[in-house]
């Protein structure tokens, strides 16, 4: 196979290459995150991955699999037939020596991801669960195939960090996959050289220097370049990794976990560096002039295919929503019959109630030899070996998702913030530390002059929220349908993750602008007051606060097409709409709670 | 599940490394959380104190690892056995137990012996997670993900030191003191309070920014990955001689003196920072008086208590959630002045 040089790759190459080093080293590098639609191209490349992996079994693992089946624990089946409790080995046991794939890992639960990363870590499962305790050796690789649309829709970050690679498929068109790989045979080759490889240190320099220079904290980076170095040079059939294979290996691993790009050259040349910028530019500085030729080499990969665009987006700290990309129909998850499980008690199960089969059984069994004789003094004999009653019966609670994500719809437009955007602040500050008491997450988006912006997706670090809050510029037109729109596609991405949506709609109701970011009172009006019908029609919880001084019927109606709550403030001071707020999302709350 | 990384082989994160020191000197400090960047090395340091940790002496037969010196902390079995005669006992590993996520209840505090119960009929108590954690570490990564059922169980046994089991017609008590080690990143969720306090130290844990640190890290844990075994046997000297140093320190922990001008520079300190409680101030002192140990001082200093100030104090400011600058700041700013 042919030396690639590291920068000037096709998308396309480089995924090949991507999937022909997981191949030489899948438990070592732990996977590869796949960002792509499912389609033909993504369908071209996962075949390539499994001819090279022609002895590994590939698995799937669906998102909504339960811990009894991921982790193990009692056989129904088997426990019942025989009479005492039979171990189930789970699903991340039994995938031991192959390659699990993760569809819609955008949308994998932090808990699921912990526990992967847990088995990726310690290289095993730690079973404590139905009276059983195992430990069980379990090593894999991961293909975690990213199908999020939009910029914050990624795979969990706990997983992101534990797999090597990421590539992105969706630019790619279909011409462009032919196969020009490795064949499977060059790799199970390559896989007998690995242990051989020799890394030198200038090239181990390199790499630590270029993830530093990227803004990559996690230690996990730089030790899978040096692992995806080695096989690049496996693959290549040398027995000393060079520069080219450090290049490669950065551009692999680092280019989709930067975070700030390198630094100029010339120092006097920042026009917006961020503030912990120069600092780590200096830490970097070469005292070595080999290193440094070699840094900049792997570095100029790494760079290379950083996809454009992403770090205007990470500088400015802000991500921008898309929101054609929120749109997708489809079923609404109830979020309100998920839930974690939450301890066990006596009951029946059916309607809905999952039956816990070890507890019942433990349930039961001191009475066996009571029920035994006293079956026997009645002179009925049972071919049963266990003998349950409807007193053992116990079911699995669940505990009800009741996390909220509070969005903030702040209009920053210059009639606003003419008023009380400074009172407005206040209030969402006040909110927020609410919001951090009950541990919901909360999200910001402003709208001014023609357009809406998320300030802040989701979160849960408030000092951050509070940040963007405080330079939040004012003043300009009112587009306020736009600011609806951002609501409500934030609030369906909420909901489709699983937890509640709230929204709190802040503005005088002066719409001026329109979707097409015209001037035109009528249509904005017009615009804005069918953008809450929709509101109302997905209803969302909502509540609207009419900012402008005094009441004004505008805000009242467009509250009432929201189906929102309206909160008139007339001469309040953020305290005062910090309570009102709160009061009306705890009620909201209740009410929805069921 | 293999070898660990040698707890003297990990890069800087000095502040982790003593907490977890002065944790294992003196347990009564009482567990320390570890929050933090990913990939920084939480749990690396969590298995190599495992490692590190001196053998401890056990009961022979004892499910619960009683300790045959102390005679008030005996479980049931071993009390009834010790006024027939004295006990045997053996050295055995400190044990470290990991609560994985996804554990359920009755794995934690133990339960009724199922198979025993089904195949021959008796009632027998099996013991949990808690149990095996007597006298040694519970640990448990991603703490911030844990379930809210398990966490008001160890909360209650972390405080009591011992575990009540009533279930299934069981009625079991056993002793359970352990020191209670969390892991964590920040951004997966906040900590409940309550759980917050149980921690006596708390340690945040950042990705150094230097290249050669960077460097060093890296080549270290490489070599690691590597070759494991040849790696330990590298660090097994100064393993061994932080496994003395540790030893050392426990054995002369009570001999250090604590004077009432450290006892009152403590408080001062807590009053300025107005935590809530107690709580802070007795590990603060404990912390010191550990560290001071390790040191090979006779008594607590004002650089003692300097060091240990930020572990023991920063997670009991009363929080504002939207103060940027950090609890570990105002700690830090507080212990400059104070201190001054």
């Amino acid at each position: 196979m042919r030396t690639p040089s590291g920068v000037g790759l096709s998308r396309w190459l480089e995924a090949e290459l991507a999937a022909a080093l997981f191949a030489v080293d899948p438990i070592g590098l732990g996977g590869i995150v796949v960002r792509a639609q499912a389609g033909p191209v993504r369908d071209a490349w996962a075949g390539i991955l499994r001819s090279l992996l022609p002895d590994m079994p590939l698995r799937r693992l669906p998102l909504n699999v339960g811990d009894d089946r991921l982790l193990g624990g009692v056989d129904l089946a088997a426990s019942l037939a025989a009479g005492r409790p039979i171990a189930d080995t789970g699903f991340l046991a039994e995938a031991d020596g192959g390659i699990v794939l993760l569809p819609m890992a955008e949308r994998l639960p932090a808990a699921l991801a912990a526990r992967l990363g847990s088995v990726l870590d310690s290289g095993g499962v730690l079973l404590e669960r139905d009276g059983l305790a195992l430990r069980t050796p379990s090593r894999f690789g991961i293909v975690a195939f990213d199908e999020g649309l939009a910029e914050e829709e990624r795979p969990p970050p706990a997983l992101r960090d534990r797999l090597a690679f990421g590539i992105d498929l969706d630019a790619i068109p279909l011409r462009d996959t032919e196969e020009r790989g490795a064949s499977p045979e060059q790799i199970a080759e390559a896989r007998d050289r690995l242990h051989d490889i020799v890394v030198g240190d200038a090239l181990l320099d390199a790499l630590s220097a270029a993830s530093l220079a990227l803004g990559i904290g996690s230690f996990r980076a730089p030790l899978f370049a040096l692992r995806a170095c080695r096989a690049a040079a496996a693959l290549f059939g040398r027995s000393v990794a060079t520069g080219e294979d450090a290049a490669l290996a950065a551009r692999l691993v680092f280019s989709h976990r930067a975070t700030i790009l390198p630094q100029a050259e010339t120092p006097d040349a920042e026009p917006e560096s961020t503030a912990e910028d120069p600092e780590k530019a200096e830490d970097s500085s070469q005292p070595d002039r080999a290193t440094g030729m070699l840094e900049d080499v792997v570095l100029a990969a790494a760079q290379a295919a950083i996809p454009p665009g992403l770090l205007a987006t990470l500088s400015a700290g802000r991500v921008r929503t898309r929101t054609d990309a929120f749109g997708r129909s489809g079923a609404r998850v109830h979020t309100l019959k998920r839930g974690r499980p939450a301890g066990v008690r006596r009951g029946k199960p059916g309607g809905g109630a999952k039956l816990n089969l070890i507890e019942t059984l433990r349930a039961a069994a001191p009475w066996q030899p009571l029920r035994r004789s006293e079956r026997e003094v009645a002179g009925a004999v049972t071919g049963r070996r266990i003998e349950v009653r409807r007193d053992d019966f116990r079911i699995t609670r669940f505990r009800q998702q009741t996390e909220t994500t509070t969005i903030f719809v702040v209009d920053a437009s210059g009639s606003s913030a003419f008023h009380r955007l400074a009172e407005v602040k206040g209030a969402v500050e006040l909110l927020l530390a609410d919001c951090y008491v009950r541990r919901d997450r909360v999200a910001l988006i402003a709208f001014r002059g023609s357009s809406a912006e998320l300030v802040l997706p989701p979160t849960r670090a408030l000092a951050r929220a509070k940040r963007n809050l405080a330079g939040l510029p004012g003043g300009g037109q009112t587009p306020l349908a736009s600011g609806i729109d951002a609501a409500l596609a934030l609030s369906d991405a909420v909901q489709r993750s699983g937890r509640m949506p709230a929204i709190v709609l802040m503005t005088d109701a002066r719409a001026n602008t329109t979707r097409a970011g015209t001037t035109d009172r009528v249509v904005a009006a017009a615009e804005s007051l069918s953008a809450a019908r929709l509101m109302r029609a997905r209803g969302t919880m909502a509540i609207l606060v009419d900012t402008s001084p005094r009441s004004r019927p505008e805000a009242a109606a467009l509250a009432e097409a929201m189906g929102a709550r309206y909160v008139p403030l007339p001469h309040a001071g953020s305290a005062t709409l910090s309570a009102a707020v709160k009061g009306s999302v705890e009620e909201a709350r209740q009410g929805s709670a069921r | 599940m293999a070898a660990h990384f040698p707890f003297s082989a990990i890069v800087g994160q000095e502040e982790m490394k003593l907490a977890l020191l002065v944790a294992a000197i003196d347990p009564t400090v009482g567990g320390v959380l570890i929050f933090g960047d990913r990939g920084t090395g939480k749990s690396t340091g969590v298995r190599g104190l495992a490692a590190l940790l001196p053998k401890m002496r056990a009961v022979i037969g004892c499910r619960y690892n009683c300790d045959p010196g102390a005679n008030g902390s005996l479980c049931e079995e071993c009390r009834v056995r010790s006024a027939q005669g004295a006990l045997d006992s053996r050295l055995v590993p400190v044990p470290v137990v990991d609560l994985p996520l996804g554990a359920t209840e009755d794995r934690v505090v133990g339960a009724l012996d199922l198979e025993r119960a089904l195949t021959r009929g008796e009632k027998a108590f099996e013991p949990g997670l808690l149990a095996r954690a007597h006298r040694g570490f519970l640990y448990i990564d991603e703490a911030n993900l844990l379930e809210d059922h398990l966490v008001d169980l160890l909360l209650d046994v972390a405080a009591s030191g011992e575990n009540v089991v009533e279930r299934e017609g069981l009625s079991v008590r056993h002793p359970a003191r352990f020191v209670l080690i969390g892991s964590g990143n920040p951004e997966e969720g906040e900590l409940r309070p309550q759980l917050l306090d149980r921690f006596g130290l708390s340690v945040e844990i950042r990705t150094p920014t230097d290249l050669p640190t960077r460097i060093e890290v890296v080549r270290r844990r490489d070599a690691f990955e590597r070759d494991p075994h040849a790696f330990i046997e590298l660090w097994q000297k100064k393993d061994a001689t932080l496994r003395r140093r540790v030893a050392a320190a426990r054995a002369r922990l009570s001999t250090v003196n604590v004077t009432d001008a450290a006892l009152k520079r403590a408080s001062e300190l807590c009053m300025r920072l107005g935590t809530d409680g107690l709580r802070g101030e007795l590990t603060l002192i404990r912390a010191a008086r550990a560290f001071a140990s390790l040191e090979g001082d006779d008594s607590v200093t004002d650089e003692h208590l300097k060091k240990m100030a930020a572990p023991a104090l920063r997670h009991r400011l009363r929080r504002d959630p939207l103060d940027e600058s950090g609890s570990s700041v105002r700690v830090e700013r507080a212990v400059a002045e104070h201190f001054a």
